[in-house]
């Protein structure tokens, strides 16, 4: 007999939690609770990655999800209205279809996914495990994540930073970083 | 009194720890969880809770916007400086073991991997800043009884 995996509960306890945070998102019709419990999804989403050894992932959505985005949706709100204006009804329904068939098509999808933590799984039987037993030979660091990211695969992560910059070009040029000021002249 | 007296003082108390735990987080990532990625934001989520507790016109003062400009630019070019330089050097584009001679440790591949690690620190970190500040800085102030 196996013994029971007493983090399945916990697994469960942060997924009824994404959950609830979800459809209480869906029905609030005031955007600062809305935003502010954007914020608790991510973090219970950090929790859950945690549980799932993918401590670096969950780093990032604490840190972007929870924190970054959060403050930029309220920054954002703060330029327009408070409540969300109400929907028709015959839009709830067009939603409704289009997730339902979205969400049925990732269910069936579910039976072809490898176990989770498989050895086999394609993700970590062909370069992934290359990468775990070569990286103290090649880079001589503990973190392999860190050895896959910015040695490994640094071309990639180098258009990462590029795509980064590109997209704070495009604010900049759009918005401009003193849109407070007033500029003379033509603009 | 000032009605955010406490808000203050424990961001004041803050923002310090986290500035030091976002360099831990990239300095400390060739050992555990982080990286420069991680480290940019949890700096720029510094710099804002400052922006948000004092003012952006403060902020602005610390990080001013002429800073945020150069660094976003300076980070990509420092990834990309890095890799130039191991072309020099004789080695692939990005390939850090020739940065130095002792090849037993890996010694260039822990140079290389700091190196583009604060290159994405600086862009990272440049880029949050530069969307606050053109986000935050159209808002108009938040009135009293919103806090």
């Amino acid at each position: 007999m196996t013994e029971f995996d007493w983090t399945q509960l916990l697994d469960y306890a942060l997924m009824g939690m994404l959950l609830a945070v979800g459809i209480a998102i869906v029905r609030l019709r005031n955007l600062f609770a809305a935003v502010m419990l954007a914020g608790v999804y991510s973090l219970i989403s950090a929790a859950w990655f945690v549980t799932l050894d993918a401590v670096d992932v969950a780093f990032t959505e604490a840190a972007v999800g929870a924190g970054i985005s959060t403050v930029l949706m309220l920054a954002a709100m703060l330029l327009t209205a408070r409540e969300a204006e109400p929907v028709k009804a015959i839009r709830h329904w067009a939603a409704l279809i289009v997730v339902s068939v979205a969400g049925a098509a990732l269910f069936y999808a579910v039976g072809d996914m490898p176990v989770y933590g498989d050895p086999n799984s394609p993700a970590n039987a062909y370069v992934g495990m290359d990468y775990i037993t070569s990286t103290p030979n090649d880079i001589a660091i503990p973190n392999v994540v860190t050895a896959v990211l910015a040695s490994y695969r640094g071309f990639d992560t180098f258009g990462e930073v590029v795509v980064i910059f590109a997209a704070g070009l495009g604010v900049m040029l759009l918005l401009g970083l003193n849109p407070g000021k007033k500029t003379g002249g033509e603009e | 009194m000032n009605p955010h007296l406490v808000l203050r003082v424990v961001s004041k108390l803050l923002i310090p720890l986290i500035v030091v735990f976002g360099l831990y987080v990239h300095f400390h990532g060739d050992y555990s969880p982080g990286g420069g990625f991680q480290a940019g934001v949890i700096v720029a989520a510094a710099v804002i809770l400052y922006a948000l507790i004092f003012g952006i016109e403060n902020a602005k003062q610390a990080v001013p916007t002429g800073f945020v400009r150069f660094m976003a630019a300076f980070g990509v070019l420092l990834y990309g400086g890095t890799g130039v330089a191991t072309l020099i050097l004789g080695g692939n584009f990005l390939d850090y073991d020739v940065l130095h001679p002792d090849q037993a440790h890996h010694t260039g591949q822990h140079i290389g991997i700091l190196l583009v690690e604060l290159g994405v620190l600086f862009t990272v970190f440049s880029v949050m800043m530069a969307i606050f500040y053109a986000f935050a800085g159209r808002a108009p102030d938040i009135p009293e009884g919103e806090w």
